[in-house]
């Protein structure tokens, strides 16, 4: 007997016996590696959130549309002076950066002893600042880049396209470069020693203005990275980062403020959720998901799943 | 005989590994002024956090004129008669001294929205009786002279008179006061004295923490010595003076739980 | 009620009434009083939000959500052959019954959690409201909302068909919200809203209960919002899930810390000031919102207490030089009292 495949590419044994039920495995593995690809998206955005809403306590609402900002200037980078992606995205996180580095100065720092609230409204009036920038220079319509690496493959039935799998393994490497950084250089620490105490960091004598600018840049420069590794499979709009930051808040107060392994857990989790709630329940509804997890969390545990007491 | 207003039974509070409240035991008789001493650290404040209901219990119980009070949350507390100040002194900084005065009233009125909205019979009565009860609180603690102005306006001390007066507002039967003289000089101490014998005076049960030994020795009728988190003393103050357990506990000495 | 006192204190107030009604005879434009009315909307809905946020301290940014259920719950009401002063008060009922269920777990949250929490809630709001086809008839909204029934006096009957008529319909509101904010802040109650935002370990510690203190300004603030959505309905004829948006919150949270948070005048003026800049910026055309951004930034870091927080300053400065020359003890204390009764 030959080797018979498919139309959908069920090997031989499952067809003539279980041909749904290959079927139904493969929408599923085919949600869970969407899901993955999402929750790689989610990660890194959230991470960059934490290291500044849980380390920093800065509640920095236009988080999102600094993403935004990422995807755009890798955008003007590859259509403007016609540099391939990865030249284009690396410079768009040194940009983001840079911009961190100034959002913090300006917005954020002279708040820092105020009420939550004032970072918070201070945040939204940048984050008009942003869109309308990006409006005014761009239009509002949706712009598309070009995708690098279009090529298809299919795994076991699974639709995957290259540029995902990048996706994927480029957070992955972000994330384990991130965790080093952390542990491992002088700077890192100095984050770390900040988050845990600023006032003992202060009277050690770090500068905790030179941290607070350093944790903006890479959390402004992540979030670049983000955008312009989806931009190709997604299109890039003014508007696409407010939903997503209002999703990372809820990852880093599902996962606890200032805790990375939390952001990153939940970035997947989340991740998962929409994409076997969007394929299995609702579209539609697919963005509720992660609204209704968290208020199904905080109505057990207030301080979050991993929160502490303060 | 004197009945037993606040009783503390067995009351422990572990936080993590630390035990900061070992098992203490103790009564308040109604009328008396009770003083809670000992070296820092030894769980003074946190009692009163317990008492109060900032903080729940590990194990152990708090009792309050005959009834369990345990499980009650703070505001239950105030309202049942139990009302205390703060180590560092807490006030409603944003609001006038009649104001802060008024809200510390505020749990013995009975206006709701609707009767502000009205200002119907409800909202007359409470407003008149809660003005005349804020002026005579501003006589008994020797703040009439300012009482529209804001609380950063005052000094060190007359903020500590002032947090009396708000918890002496709602009529309680006990008054939790911690370190009523913390960081004032002596003449100004000599002045907080005066003021909590005029509130036995006036009936008022009084507990208080403090660090002034020679405030605590003149004024106290009974004294509770802990330490490490247990009660290793209790009596009237000259008992308490000589004690060697209390004179070792304050030279460092060593935990006798 | 000495009236000649009232005329001799209350005067700029009973001047600027005056002019509010005679809005309709001075304005020209029909565009300019088609903004007016809309500020009118804009000002309840942020005096609201201003209940819940700046007296009571808490960032409740789901506030427009409950807007949109006033503004939908009267237009399928009305559409179904309700009457608009049934179909009011009920979809305010409504939005202050969702609002329960939403504080319900918000409320045990604190500060920047209950800020995101509620945010949460609202887009949910969104998110039903343009996906409920059945319902709401999804992104399209609903079209063909009825005007706002007529009232049947034994002499006459007063239709709302013109914009006169829905400007003072409108008017009216905002002036009862006024009172009704009016007597609360200035109340046993209105303090212990400022207790809890203030000290509420402290609040807790005299006896008030933070928790059911919290939940009733939320829930007032819902049922007012609510009731501007109801108006607002039939003004627009049509409406669609814009109305549930979050921009709305943050509009209106702007208007508020533009005017003055915390007080009664500040919604109301930062309505009328942003929309009026916001209209003279036009010529800046796309760039307006741009520049609306760096103000906010500008204004929450330099000028927290808004507008009125300038006008205190200005005021306080001008009575103390007044004052230099007369210096007695009781002067001060009356500035300090007429500065803490405003």
């Amino acid at each position: 007997m030959s080797r018979r495949r498919g139309r959908d590419n069920c090997p031989n044994l499952f067809y003539n016996i279980k041909r749904k039920g290959c079927e139904s495995v493969q929408l599923f593995l085919q949600q869970v590696f969407n899901g993955i690809m999402i929750g790689s998206t989610y990660a890194i955005v959230a991470l960059g959130l934490t290291l500044v809403f849980g380390i920093l306590h800065v509640p920095n609402f236009a988080h999102g549309h600094l993403y935004m900002l990422g995807a755009y200037v890798t955008f003007f980078m590859m259509k403007l002076y016609g540099l391939s992606f990865w030249p284009a995205l690396l410079i768009s996180m040194l940009v983001l950066a840079l911009i961190g580095v100034l959002v913090e100065r300006i917005v954020f720092r002279p708040l820092i002893n105020q009420a939550h609230i004032t970072m918070f409204i201070s945040a939204i009036g940048l984050l008009m600042l942003i869109e309308n920038f990006v409006i005014v220079a761009w239009g509002p319509r949706a712009h598309r880049i070009q995708n690098p690496y279009p090529t298809i493959v299919r795994v076991f039935g699974i639709t995957m396209t290259h540029q995902r799998i990048i996706v994927i393994a480029a957070a992955v490497i972000l994330m384990v470069l991130l965790q080093l950084f952390i542990k491992k250089t002088i700077v890192g620490t100095t984050i770390e020693a900040v988050a845990q105490d600023r006032e003992g960091a202060l009277m050690m004598g770090i500068s905790v203005n030179r941290v607070a600018g350093m944790t903006f840049a890479i959390s402004s420069a992540l979030a670049a990275a983000a955008a312009s590794l989806v931009a190709p499979i997604f299109m890039i709009s003014p508007t696409m980062g407010g939903l997503l930051v209002m999703k990372a808040m809820i990852i880093i107060i599902l996962g606890g403020m200032g805790s990375i392994k939390g952001a990153i857990l939940g970035g997947y989790i989340l991740g998962l959720v929409e994409a076997l709630g969007g394929g299995y329940l609702s579209a539609a509804y697919k963005d509720v998901f992660a609204f209704g997890l968290l208020i199904a969390v905080l109505a057990v545990k207030p301080t979050g799943l991993f929160g502490k007491e303060k | 005989m004197c009945n037993a207003l606040l009783k503390v039974e067995d009351l422990t509070k572990q936080f993590g590994g630390l035990l900061a409240v070992n098992k203490v035991n103790f009564e308040v008789y109604e009328g008396e002024i009770l003083a809670i001493i000992g070296p820092n650290g030894a769980g003074k404040t946190s009692i009163f956090n317990l008492i109060s209901k900032l903080m729940p219990a590990t194990s152990g119980s708090v009792h309050f004129l005959n009834e369990n009070i345990t499980g009650l949350k703070s505001y239950q507390v105030a309202a049942r008669g139990i009302t205390r100040t703060f180590q560092a002194t807490s006030l409603f900084d944003q609001l006038r001294v009649v104001d802060n005065l008024a809200i510390g009233r505020r749990v013995r009125t009975r206006t709701r929205s609707w009767d502000a909205i009205l200002h119907n019979s409800v909202w007359k009565k409470d407003k008149e009786e809660t003005t005349l009860k804020v002026m005579m609180m501003l006589g008994f603690i020797g703040l009439q002279e300012k009482p529209f102005h804001f609380v950063s306006s005052l000094s060190q001390e007359e903020q500590k008179r002032l947090a009396i007066g708000v918890a002496l507002m709602s009529d309680p039967k006990i008054i939790l006061l911690d370190e009523p003289c913390g960081g004032i000089n002596n003449d100004e101490t000599e002045g907080i004295t005066q003021l909590i014998r005029n509130i036995k005076e006036a009936g008022i049960t009084v507990c208080l923490i403090e660090h002034k030994m020679r405030m605590v020795m003149g004024l106290a009728d009974r004294i509770v010595v802990l330490n490490y988190g247990c009660k290793i003393a209790e009596g009237e103050p000259q008992e308490i003076r000589s004690n060697p357990t209390v004179i070792e506990a304050y030279l460092g000495g060593g935990n006798h739980c | 009620m000495d009236i000649k006192k009232i005329l001799k204190e209350k005067w700029p107030y009973l001047f600027l009434l005056l002019v509010a009604f005679a809005v309709p005879v001075l304005v020209s434009s029909r565009y300019v009083f088609q903004v007016i009315v809309i500020s009118v909307v804009w000002s309840v809905a942020a005096l609201s939000l201003n209940l819940v946020l700046g007296y009571t301290g808490l960032a409740s940014l789901a506030h427009a959500g409950f807007f949109g259920i006033g503004a939908y719950g009267v237009a399928l009401l009305t559409r179904g052959g309700m009457s608009f002063w049934l179909a009011l008060p009920l979809s305010a009922l409504l939005a202050t019954v969702v609002g329960l269920f939403i504080a319900m777990p918000a409320l045990r949250t604190r500060e920047s959690y209950f800020a995101i929490s509620t945010l949460c809630f609202g887009v949910i709001i969104y998110i039903v409201a343009g996906n409920w086809l059945s319902l709401t008839g999804g992104h399209t909204g609903i079209i063909g909302i009825p005007r706002v029934t007529p009232i049947r006096l034994p002499f006459l009957t007063i239709e709302f068909t013109s914009l006169t008529s829905q400007y003072y319909l409108v008017l009216v509101l905002l002036l009862l919200t006024l009172f009704v904010m009016h007597r609360l802040v200035y109340s046993l109650q209105g303090l212990t809203f400022m207790s809890i935002r203030n000290n509420e370990v402290l609040a807790e510690a005299v006896g008030i209960n933070a928790f059911s203190t919290k939940l009733l300004s939320f829930c007032i603030a819902n049922f007012i919002v609510a009731l501007a959505g109801g108006v607002y309905a039939p003004l627009m004829g049509s409406i669609s899930p814009t109305v549930t948006m979050h921009i709305l919150t943050f509009n209106w949270l702007v208007f508020t810390l533009l005017g003055g948070v915390a007080t009664l005048a500040g919604p109301i003026i930062g309505a009328f000031a942003i929309t009026v800049l916001i209209e003279s910026l036009y010529f800046l055309g796309e760039y307006q919102l741009i520049i609306f951004g760096a103000l906010l930034i500008v204004v929450i870091i330099y000028f927290p207490r808004g507008l009125m927080g300038i006008y205190d300053n200005l005021s306080l400065k001008a009575k103390d030089f007044y004052q230099q020359r007369r210096s007695g003890f009781k002067d001060v204390q009356r500035i300090a009292q007429s500065r803490g009764s405003d």
